[in-house]
């Protein structure tokens, strides 16, 4: 936590959820303690102390990447909350670059959130990735989780495929129908694989829920947060990137993309 | 077998059709090409030989359908540059090796090279490109041939020599000057006759057919000599025998040296602009609809300059005159360009000694009409009337290219339209920041048709992205083209979408643009470009296609537009869909004083303050009398919440188990929906596609999607709601 003019909205956000999962909030603050920060903390967490939320607030000083980092790693964190920049005057949210070097290391599942409220605005429409990777499956039982959790009406899972996979140029008529027919075929292929991985989660979570999915040609973790703007998503669930190097920063690509210009709330699961 | 039988028997049925349009091009094709390399101060029988050369390649190897292949206008420039620097016989080299850039870039898939080219930039070349033709032949189409420095002197001499042609004391000089106004005057006025017989020969060839009729009318009637100066008729063409004894050997001495591979960028860059461009034109023409294979073409025309700078041609490319031609003609597959350069092997085999009988000022004559065609003042004001900016790109890559040279030309012209663009914009991140983005998103929606979305900014530098989505679009589907994401939209990329709307709707489909009215721009034309300006209203002159096309809706539906942003909302408060939402303003509506329908464009937002949501869509009001009960009709139960929030119950409607499971239907008083929902209504509903239909005390909301609406669904919901209001105002 800093002292922003988003400080209230941030501890009403985080609190929130931490109600909602019936969890320990741990407030993380980069500084030295004193009276009238823990006074400022206190203040704002009254409302929810009454409903039951336990907290903790800890003080450090240092780098922040470092502290929050470790500390996280100390103190076993599940979810770390994290609220993103707003450029003046647009609405393009971005992240703050300590905010981006967390979200890299983080060992934990991150939320990003774009625009922290006061008041709990509804998360009705999530958005989550059904790539074809390992981590998939658990990102979307996640997802559904956290659906269930919220009261979100609606989870849509999109399944980016990579142009490259439609192997054919297309020049001409005939290169199309032949792309076309190719497109189709592996639009089928990730819709069997999705429909599998909805098949194992657990019945409680999807019941109420409308479940889409969406296939996209196009660049991955690119077009994904693309899709979760246009479909004006609440919330978008995605994988925890691989391992990151230099390159993927200078080349963006997958989870780079989207921090780049977030388009809704994030939650990045580890 | 059979199917492999029918495509041939068509072909066959079509060759006749095919062998009439080919001889019709070959009569534009000869005098051009003489024409075309003369220009080019080349031999004259190059262009001929690079006509041949080309139609026998290209429309064996070629990928496109009804194109016609040759020397084109725009490499006049370049090659006369060359020969001037180089010589001939080194410019044959350099033909050869823009040949080999050819083919290759055809093998890397960088046919759509012209892509990165902004369209005013374009523009602009092209009409350099015909004032160079224009200024040059002009002074030699009234017999006063000069040398100057570069186009824009050229062009400066013209009436000087206007001056000197009436001091001509040479009988000989007057005669070749009246040939060649003559000859003008054919050109100009030739279209202008709508004559059957007339037009069955075309203009240039009846300059030839007039000239040489003349010229033995003085030999064999008066048994005099020409009365046209010797040295302005078309110099000695070689027969059959002295072309393949003569062919010359290129010279690839000065391969090393700058100039040289100036050149051949030169010749690559400007052949396959040309080509590109005409291929992408003469598509729009083909009746069959077919889409060339740009890359298989180029490498083709690639191959073909190849062996036509062997054999002392000039560089091939698609022509779009002759290939307009053509089509007009009857032709339908490549044959006819096959058939157009074995009427030329024809005409040279038996004419050659014929064709010195033309005399050169009448062949320029031509050249200064094709000229003025590329730099006619008419290009200037449809450029003007898109924005005062394309014009300062036009005239800076026009003012550029005359004055040094083709590539600066088109290099002045990139960097104008970027700093225009910067301007514009005053950001440069926005370009920076996003060019290497995939700033374009296209996915199937469940109904069958596209949808893509585009960010940040689309304009020449990555319209690329754009169009490669839609290239693999089939042509007969329906697509949403929402821009609403993008801050800036240039000149060339909304001529591009136009083209795009063309060709799909041509074949059956549609491309429906949506986003637009949210992008304000100063120009009335539907090209110009358009930024995104939070603050404005929307002027009623400056609309977008999309407005246009609302107002001849309205006329059709008799109804009025009104793009006007209205704040009158408050029949809509009482709908329990707007419960949670902040209704901002309405635009785009269709209304009719006597009509209870009203269509509009809504923007409205979700939450408040920094979770604001800003939304637009496009809906439908339909008022009704206050006796039709409040419900609400709905397919994926989005608003379940919202409506047991307001006491709503979930409502069966008996003997339609069908309906009670496809829709949920939701109301207060279960009894009188009951009664509403007639077997007539209930079949409607089910026979229908879906809509979300909410009815409040005294109207019904209709819409379907939650976003701005393209007009093939405008009208589709339209036409829903006046058949439902039917059903349900019966009485």
């Amino acid at each position: 936590m800093t002292f922003s003019p988003n400080l209230e909205a941030n501890i009403n956000e985080a609190a929130r959820l931490a109600l909602c999962f019936s969890s320990k909030l741990v407030l993380i603050h980069v500084g030295e303690a004193s009276e009238k920060k823990s006074s400022s903390f206190l203040k704002y967490l009254k409302a929810f102390e009454s409903e039951g939320l336990k907290f903790e607030i800890l003080y450090k000083s240092g780098d922040p990447v470092n502290v929050i980092l470790s500390s996280t790693e100390e103190k076993n964190i599940d979810l770390l909350v994290i609220g993103a920049l707003k450029k003046e005057n647009f609405l393009k949210y971005y992240l703050g670059s300590i905010a981006r070097k967390i979200t890299r290391q983080a060992t934990c599942s991150v939320l990003l959130l774009i625009n922290p409220s006061i008041e709990r605005v509804p998360c009705k429409h999530i958005v989550v990735n059904g790539l074809k990777d390992p981590k998939t499956k658990e990102t979307v039982t996640t997802a559904f989780l956290v659906g269930h959790k919220l009261g979100a009406d609606k989870i849509t899972v999109v399944e980016e495929i990579d142009q490259e996979e439609v192997s054919v140029n297309i020049d001409d008529d005939k290169s199309l129908r032949k792309s076309t027919i190719i497109k189709e075929r592996l639009r089928v292929r990730e819709e069997a694989r999705v429909q599998k991985i909805l098949s194992t989660i657990p019945d409680d979570f999807t019941k109420k829920m409308i479940i889409k999915s969406q296939p996209i040609f196009g660049k991955r973790g690119y077009s994904i947060g693309h899709y979760a703007q246009v479909a004006r998503a609440d919330l978008l669930v995605m994988n925890a990137p691989a391992k990151m190097t230099f390159w993927d920063r200078v080349f963006p690509h997958d989870i780079e993309h989207i921090l780049t210009e977030l388009p809704t709330d994030v939650l990045i699961v580890q | 077998m059979k199917t492999k039988e029918k495509p041939f028997v068509g072909f066959i049925k079509t060759l006749p059709k095919n062998m009439f349009s080919g001889l019709v091009v070959s009569l534009i094709a000869l005098p051009l090409g003489l024409g075309l390399a003369m220009a080019s101060e080349a031999p004259p029988i190059a262009g001929v030989i690079t006509a041949i050369v080309g139609g026998v390649i290209v429309s064996i190897l070629g990928g496109s359908f009804v194109t016609i292949s040759g020397p084109g206008n725009g490499l006049v420039g370049v090659v006369l540059i060359a020969i001037t620097t180089l010589g001939l016989t080194a410019t044959y080299a350099a033909i050869i090796c823009s040949g080999i850039i050819l083919i290759i870039l055809g093998f890397l898939r960088l046919g759509k090279l012209a892509d990165y080219f902004p369209s005013s930039a374009i523009q602009g070349m092209l009409a350099a490109i015909g004032l160079i033709i224009l200024g040059k032949q002009f002074h030699i189409m009234l017999g006063n041939k000069i040398i100057k420095d570069n186009g824009i002197d050229y062009l400066l001499e013209i009436p000087n020599t206007i001056i000197t042609v009436f001091q001509f004391q040479d009988k000989s000089l007057i005669y070749a000057a009246v040939a060649g106004v003559l000859s003008l005057g054919i050109m100009v006025f030739y279209s202008k006759i709508r004559n059957k017989y007339l037009q069955l020969i075309p203009a240039p060839m009846w300059i030839v057919i007039i000239s040489v009729g003349f010229s033995y009318y003085y030999e064999l009637i008066l048994k005099l000599p020409n009365p046209i100066a010797a040295n302005y008729m078309i110099p000695e063409i070689p027969n059959i025998q002295e072309i393949v004894t003569n062919i010359p050997t290129p010279n690839f001495e000065v391969i090393s040296t700058l100039p040289f591979w100036s050149s051949v960028i030169a010749l690559t860059l400007i052949a396959s602009i040309e080509s590109l461009l005409s291929i992408k034109a003469v598509d729009k023409l083909d009746l069959l609809k077919r889409r060339s294979n740009v890359n298989k073409d180029i490498k083709a025309l690639g191959l073909a300059t190849v062996v036509s700078g062997f054999l002392g041609g000039l560089n091939v490319v698609t022509v779009i005159a002759r290939s307009s031609v053509n089509v007009n003609n009857g032709g339908s597959n490549r044959s006819s360009n096959l058939f157009h350069a074995l009427f030329l092997v024809v005409f040279i085999l038996l004419f050659s000694t014929e064709l010195t009988r033309i005399p050169l000022t009448a062949l320029m004559a031509i050249l200064v009409y094709t000229g003025y065609k590329l730099a006619a003042p008419d290009v200037v004001r449809r450029i003007f009337t898109i924005g005062k900016e394309q014009l300062i790109i036009f005239f800076a890559t026009l003012f550029v290219t005359l004055k040094v040279g083709l590539i600066s030309g088109i290099v002045a012209g990139l960097i104008t339209t970027f700093i225009i663009h910067i301007v514009v914009n005053k950001s440069i991140a926005l370009f920076i920041k996003n060019i290497l983005k995939p700033n374009v998103l296209m996915f199937k929606e469940e109904d069958g048709s596209y949808f893509l979305s585009v960010k940040h900014f689309c304009s020449f530098l990555n319209f690329n992205i754009l169009k490669s989505k839609l290239e693999a679009i089939p042509e007969q589907s329906d697509v949403v083209l929402d821009l609403s994401l993008c801050g800036f939209v240039d000149h060339s990329v909304m001529e591009n979408i136009h083209d795009y709307q063309e060709l799909f709707h041509k074949k059956g489909g549609n491309i429906g643009v949506i986003g637009l009215d949210v992008l304000g721009t100063k120009s009335e034309h539907p090209f110009a470009l358009r930024r995104l300006l939070p603050l404005q209203n929307i002027i009623p002159d400056n609309k977008t296609r999309r407005q246009k096309n609302l107002e001849l809706l309205a006329n059709e539906f008799e109804l009025e537009y009104s793009p006007l942003k209205q704040r009158k909302s408050l029949f809509l408060e009482n709908f329990i869909y707007f419960k949670t939402k902040k209704i901002e303003h309405t635009f785009n509506q269709l209304s009719g004083k006597n009509d209870p329908y009203q269509l509009f464009d809504i923007t409205f937002s979700e939450g408040e303050f920094i979770a604001k949501e800003v939304v637009r869509s496009t809906m439908l009001y339909i008022k009704t009398p206050p006796n039709v009960p409040v419900f609400t009709l709905d397919r994926e139960g989005l608003l379940e919440k919202l409506y047991s929030l307001a006491g709503y119950k979930d409502i069966d409607i008996k003997n339609h188990t069908d309906f009670s499971k496809r829709f949920y239907l939701r109301g207060e008083d279960p009894q009188k929906i009951r009664a509403l929902f007639s077997d007539q209504l209930v079949r409607f509903f089910e026979s229908n596609s879906y809509y979300h239909v909410e009815s409040s005390r005294d109207g019904l909301l209709i819409f379907s999607k939650e976003r701005i609406a393209s007009i093939k669904e405008i009208k589709a919901l339209l036409d829903f709601g006046v058949r439902l209001n039917s059903i349900i105002n019966k009485d």
